[in-house]
């Protein structure tokens, strides 16, 4: 079998996120981190391959974004996967999440995987939703924030966490699925595996390669503008204690309980 | 003019509050744009006439019935994908949780349509709707307008409220709908299972939560200990993770998932105040939080913030409080 995983790079936690009032598009320079949730889609996927219950040919990182966006491929063939694509195309700058994912699924088409893995959510915006963009494009089930996956035979077994509890869900492949932070611990890439990376296979693709119509994807062919960026209501900001004595720190939270009869 | 049509998710014979939000929503929204408000529900027999038609009291005029499994989305996306179709609705809305996000996701690559998640107000300006979405972990708000025939605005939790104000009653529709092949290859095998211990957060007056910052499922005892020192009506809560790790029972759960709380007190251990944390806890009256890195999100919308070691700060507090208690 052969599994696709959905990678993205995202700006490192430590890096202040900002709009950039010119395009109105997040600033991504400061962009250099493969999405922690990815991490579990790949990890998700080694698992697989090593369960035994399948063979798994091949493991494919796919990514869409601007040049840079290889850091994320090269840190997902670290921690796995055997060769990447990425979809690289000026004309791709500014879609939104339907087009985004019509783009990765058109890219993801000439790959015919078995199994689309993606995190759940990033840091910097869309959440929970490319699965299942991707999956409607593809033509594919689909099942988000799965925090458990058992392959069985042609099908996965799921569960997630809904609005009234666990379910378990029988999903049939190929299909889409985007993973929670649970679902598993990612291994820590060998020093080995990071020097290899970047001679494994990376293919870069453009949009006329894998026959993307150009009218549906970039600020153009999205059908949401956003814009008119402001800051939210104000809230008063709250005290804060740094415990430096535990003792008088204990004092401070007792005393500020009492004053609201807490206690 | 333009019509809204929202998904209202049932179990068991009655309605998601999120989903009842939506369709409230929906209807004043769309009033205000000259349109109505209409629903879709797909599922088995419990969709009774009575139920579906109750609807209306949430302004919805029109509630088209799908018969299909339940709990899953992409039959939703074809069921929906259908009416507006046949009907031509302007704006698809959704209530927060899982399904509006995966229905609208799914909805929006059958239709070319605009999505916009984690809105918590929808506005009408020049006869359209915008949606109103907070960004970068809330610090900014953004505006989205839609191009083209459809708008979908997926909500955040607890975003739109529930007015129960009409007296009337809906019109129920019967829809057939092929389901597409892709549709039917999810499967439920068993929904709603509750995990572990069934514990009432809901009605506590005190929370003491914790969260990945607690080390490790023994961690829960200090949160326990500090709720027990509040004593009367006080509890422990805590984040997704740390019950999807299995440190503590989902009844406990606050946030996206999970329950959603407004105690007089809120003392958050240990948590880093993600966004799908904080819409289950964030009308909390006093918000207090322990944790040791001082950029931790929680600090923004805690009242009372410290920084530090709550396997030091912890035990002490709970001796103080029960010394306080006992003078």
């Amino acid at each position: 079998m052969k599994i696709c995983v959905l990678v993205k790079e995202v700006p490192d936690a430590a890096v202040v996120k900002r709009i950039n009032p010119s395009t109105g598009r997040m600033d991504r320079s400061g962009e250099r981190n493969l999405n922690p949730y990815d991490t579990h889609a790949i990890e998700a996927a080694m698992q697989i391959r090593e369960g035994g219950v399948a063979e798994v040919d091949e493991i494919v990182a796919v990514t869409m974004g601007p040049e840079t966006a290889v850091r994320a491929l090269h840190k997902a063939v670290s921690l796995g996967a055997d060769r990447s694509i990425h979809l690289c195309d000026d004309a791709l700058a500014g879609s939104d999440v339907a087009a985004t994912g019509y783009a990765l699924a058109k890219a993801l088409e000439n790959e015919h995987p078995d199994l689309v893995l993606l995190g759940q959510q990033s840091d910097d915006g869309e959440c929970y939703t490319i699965g299942a963009v991707v999956a409607d494009h593809l033509k594919m089930p689909s099942l988000t924030q799965v925090i458990k996956m058992d392959l069985d035979g042609a099908a996965l077994r799921c569960e997630r966490q809904a609005e009234y509890g666990y379910d378990t869900v029988q999903v049939e492949l190929p299909a889409v699925i985007s993973v929670g932070d649970a679902i598993n611990e990612p291994r820590y890439p060998s020093l080995k595996a990071i020097m290899g990376a970047k001679k494994k296979q990376l293919d870069s693709v453009t949009t006329v390669d894998v026959g993307i119509d150009a009218a549906l994807v970039g600020g153009d062919g999205s059908r949401v503008q956003c814009g008119e960026f402001h800051d939210p209501p104000a809230k008063a900001a709250g005290q804060i204690i740094e415990d430096e004595d535990t003792n008088d720190t204990v004092e401070k939270i007792v005393a500020w309980l009492d004053e609201r009869k807490l206690i | 003019m333009a019509d809204v049509l929202t998904y209202v998710l049932h179990y068991e014979g009655a309605f998601n509050k999120n989903s009842l939000g939506a369709v409230s929503e929906g209807s004043a929204r769309a009033a205000e744009i000259g349109g109505e408000c209409h629903a879709v529900v797909v599922g088995g027999d419990d969709l009774t006439d009575e139920l579906c038609q109750s609807l209306g009291a949430y302004g919805a005029t029109k509630v088209f019935r799908a018969k299909g499994p339940e709990g899953l989305a992409q039959p939703v996306v074809d069921a929906m994908a259908k009416v507006i179709d046949e009907h031509g609705h302007g704006y698809a809305l959704f209530g927060g949780g899982l399904l509006g996000f995966e229905i609208g996701a799914g909805l929006a690559a059958r239709k070319q349509a605009g999505v916009t998640m984690e809105v918590t107000a929808v506005k009408s300006r020049d006869g359209k709707l915008v949606a109103e979405r907070p960004i970068l972990g809330d610090s900014q708000v953004s505006v989205s307008q839609y191009r083209g025939d459809l708008g979908i605005i997926i909500g955040r939790i607890n975003a739109f409220e529930i007015a129960e104000g009409g007296e009337g009653s809906a019109e129920v529709v019967d829809v057939d709908v092929d389901y597409s092949p892709w549709s039917t290859k999810a499967t439920m095998v068993q929904r709603g299972e509750q995990r572990g211990a069934d514990v009432d957060i809901e009605g506590a007056d005190i929370l003491v939560a914790g969260g990945r910052g607690l080390g490790k499922a023994e961690g829960f005892e200090l949160a326990e200990e500090l709720a027990k020192a509040f004593g009367g009506n006080a509890a422990v809560a805590a984040t997704r993770a740390v019950v999807d790790a299995g440190w503590y029972p989902y009844a406990a759960q606050i946030g996206q998932t999970g329950k959603t709380v407004s105690p007089k007190l809120y003392l958050a251990a240990g948590i880093s105040g993600a966004i799908q944390h904080k819409v289950g806890m964030q009308s909390s009256e006093n918000i207090v939080a322990i944790n040791k890195d001082a950029n931790a999100p929680i600090f923004e919308f805690s009242d009372l913030g410290i920084v530090g070691d709550l396997n030091k700060i912890m035990p002490k507090l709970t001796d103080a409080i029960k010394a306080k208690k006992g003078s």
